[in-house]
């Protein structure tokens, strides 16, 4: 067994295990304990498969940003110590059925695929775009600038642009998002301040 | 990444530590997947005990640094004259404590946050270069990986308050969880400013570009990021939540915060977890603003370079004072903290938030606006384009070059130049080459056609 096996058969094992465990305590807090092993090993997985910047993305957003934003809420909320979420049988039987519909989904997807065909190809054209961009995972790291020069419209790994080829990149969605927080933020704040009173 | 901290650096390891025969035969009798585990596990080990004895050592010096501020002795008998063993005394007695969990609390979390804790700010060393090319995953988003890892220390913390059962406890963790949720944003928009200068995350590229002279320092680059340094002390001092904002374990009013519960070696995890990420958020401090390992001397620094072109002993040498350096930058602003904390009143928790949204946050907003207009204004007002050498390392690999700039430009451009089949063959990622003139550069992009072809 190789490094690469062994790191990635435990933390696809501490991804599954993690979110089996979310949905079987029934504490909130535990949940997002359970989350924060589940979503770190899904990082971990990134970061196994030299996805450095997406994996820190995760770590950054899920675990740094929302759990602790979840469990703030659940500290400033909640009336009794300990918040416990009951499920009643008829919703876990639903929420089973749905689990096992998506199970049953990704298992058939799964066998359905050519492994050995898609990787030669995957390996083929990750060589080819490496060698385009004169990208050297070694010295230059991995993922990092391409995805900065892709946000800015531009494509280093697609070659050059021609009149009647040219890239895009992902500047219209970036820029999409970056106003649409924008406006979550200002939104928020208005939120915030409506309650005060007109005369204060 | 994992295989590349695994093999790579044991290597390395081993060529510096036992002969070359040894570590050739030793890696034969290991069977590969072993090799992995093996070298993790060194990793693991090195760095526990590195920065098991950093706290050890820090933790004397904040005791002998405040009993100088309060004008007495701080610890003198332990292991001789200064007290220096006093933290090993301190470590003996809490391996002999009794491990206590209240009867209410949660006590799968109550045991698991100060591993929490503990394990994100260890974690954050992996990342972090201690000299030139010494660094476990020299990863080209080191910066953001640092962060991100650190910002997982909160959770524990919160975790420790919540499920104590104790309000002592829940009132500290609250104040964490609202200190950090706040503090973060600054922290982040901040360090980013000498990234702006820089054009680089990866912090072993962030401590190359500053070595030859003082002067080299980004944070003598302009004006925004000398003050975006102290900015950013100021916020990392609050991230580590050390005085003047420990509001999470002000211990006038909260008796210990969110680790009132703890004891023996599970309060200590917290302790160990403070000192660590002290010394790493100094250690940030120090590659980003200070010059990393560079001397701040052109003439050192230019011998340092030749010494680990050499390689051999000289290039360790050089590793050796590189890394010096960095611990005297980072030991440095984990003393300043010290002096804070033993010089400044503690702060209320309303005010520690009004400094963070309506100060920290503004001024930092503002100091990354400047550091991006900094190279224009220059280029309008005196002339000088900071922007037409791009960036080259070094360490002599071709990275961010005019070759790779002008490619950028002309994919910008749509433009595409006649084919001339002769020069098909030159690909040398040599960077002398392509600055020769133009005719190389549209070698380049014939080439990257040709190949653009291929593929489809």
């Amino acid at each position: 067994m190789s490094g690469q096996t062994l790191f990635f058969t435990l933390f696809a094992l501490g991804a599954c295990l993690g979110a089996i465990a979310v949905v079987v305590s029934q504490s909130v807090i535990r949940m997002a304990f359970w989350l924060i092993i589940s979503l770190g090993s899904t990082a971990a997985l990134f970061f196994l498969v030299d996805a450095d910047f997406v994996g820190a993305v995760q770590l950054m957003i899920y675990v740094g940003g929302t759990l602790v934003l979840l469990v703030f809420a659940v500290m400033l909320t909640s009336s009794g110590p300990y918040l416990k979420i009951d499920t009643s049988p008829g919703e876990t039987v639903l929420a089973g059925m749905v689990a096992l519909l998506f199970l049953f989904m990704v298992v058939v997807t799964q066998l359905g695929v050519d492994w050995d065909e898609s990787n030669e190809r995957i390996a083929t054209a990750v060589g080819i775009d490496r060698e385009v961009a004169a990208f050297d995972s070694g010295s230059e790291g991995n993922t990092l600038r391409t995805i900065g020069m892709s946000l800015l419209g531009l494509r280093p790994d697609l070659g050059v642009a021609t009149a009647s080829k040219p890239h895009t990149g992902y500047l219209l969605p970036f820029e999409i998002v970056s106003v649409h927080l924008l406006v979550v933020l200002i939104g928020a704040s208005y939120l915030a301040r409506a309650k005060r009173r007109r005369d204060s | 990444m994992f295989l590349t901290l695994a093999s790579q650096p044991l290597a390395e390891l081993l060529e510096n530590v036992v002969p070359e025969g040894v570590a050739q035969s030793l890696s034969k009798l290991i069977p590969e997947g072993w090799q992995y585990f093996g070298a993790g596990l060194l990793h693991m080990a090195l760095l526990f005990a590195v920065f098991s004895l950093c706290p050890f050592f820090l933790i004397w010096l904040e005791r002998k640094v405040a009993g100088r501020i309060q004008d007495r002795l701080g610890p003198t008998r332990v292991g001789g004259r200064f007290g220096w063993l006093q933290s090993l005394a301190d470590g003996i007695k809490l391996v002999q404590k009794e491990d206590l969990c209240p009867p209410s609390a949660d006590s799968l979390l109550f045991y698991a946050a100060p591993y929490i804790v503990c394990m994100s700010s260890f974690a954050a060393f992996i990342f972090l270069p201690f000299s030139e090319g010494w660094v476990a995953v020299a990863a080209d988003c080191g910066l953001f990986i640092m962060l991100a890892v650190m910002s997982l220390e909160v959770f524990g913390i919160i975790l420790a308050g919540y499920s104590s059962a104790s309000k002592w406890s829940l009132f500290g963790g609250m104040r964490e969880a609202a200190q950090m949720v706040s503090y973060e944003i600054p922290m982040g928009i901040c360090a980013l400013v000498p990234i702006v200068a820089a054009g680089s995350l990866n912090l072993g590229e962030i401590g190359d570009m500053q070595t030859g002279g003082m002067l080299n320092w980004f944070v003598f680059h302009d004006p925004f990021t000398f003050i975006a340094f102290f900015v950013y002390f100021v916020v990392a001092t609050a991230s580590c939540k050390r005085a003047p904002f420990d509001l999470a374990e002000a211990e006038s009013e909260l008796v210990g915060g969110f680790h009132t519960e703890y004891s023996g070696m599970r309060w200590s995890f917290f302790f160990m977890g403070e000192y660590a990420s002290m010394f790493a958020v100094c250690g940030i401090a120090a590659i980003l603003f200070l010059g990393g390992w560079s001397t701040g001397l052109a003439g050192v620094d230019q011998t340092l370079s030749l010494m680990r072109s050499e390689g051999g002993v000289g290039s360790y040498v050089a590793g050796v004072i590189g890394l010096a350096m960095f611990a005297a930058k980072a030991l440095f602003g984990v003393f300043v903290q010290i002096w804070l904390r033993w010089s400044v009143p503690r702060i209320r928790i309303d005010q520690v938030i009004t400094v963070c949204l309506k100060y920290l946050v503004p001024i930092s907003c503002f100091l990354f606006l400047g550091a991006i207009v900094w190279p224009l204004f220059l280029l309008l007002v005196t002339g000088y384009d900071s922007d037409t050498e791009w960036y080259e390392p070094v360490g002599g690999q071709t990275t961010w070059n005019e070759e790779l700039g002008e490619r950028f430009a002309k994919a910008i451009d749509g433009e595409t130049s006649a084919t001339d089949a002769e020069n098909n063959e030159e690909r040398s990622p040599d960077p002398g080459e392509s600055a020769t003139g133009e005719e190389p550069a549209e070698t380049k992009t014939v080439t990257l056609n040709e190949s653009t072809e291929v593929s489809r």
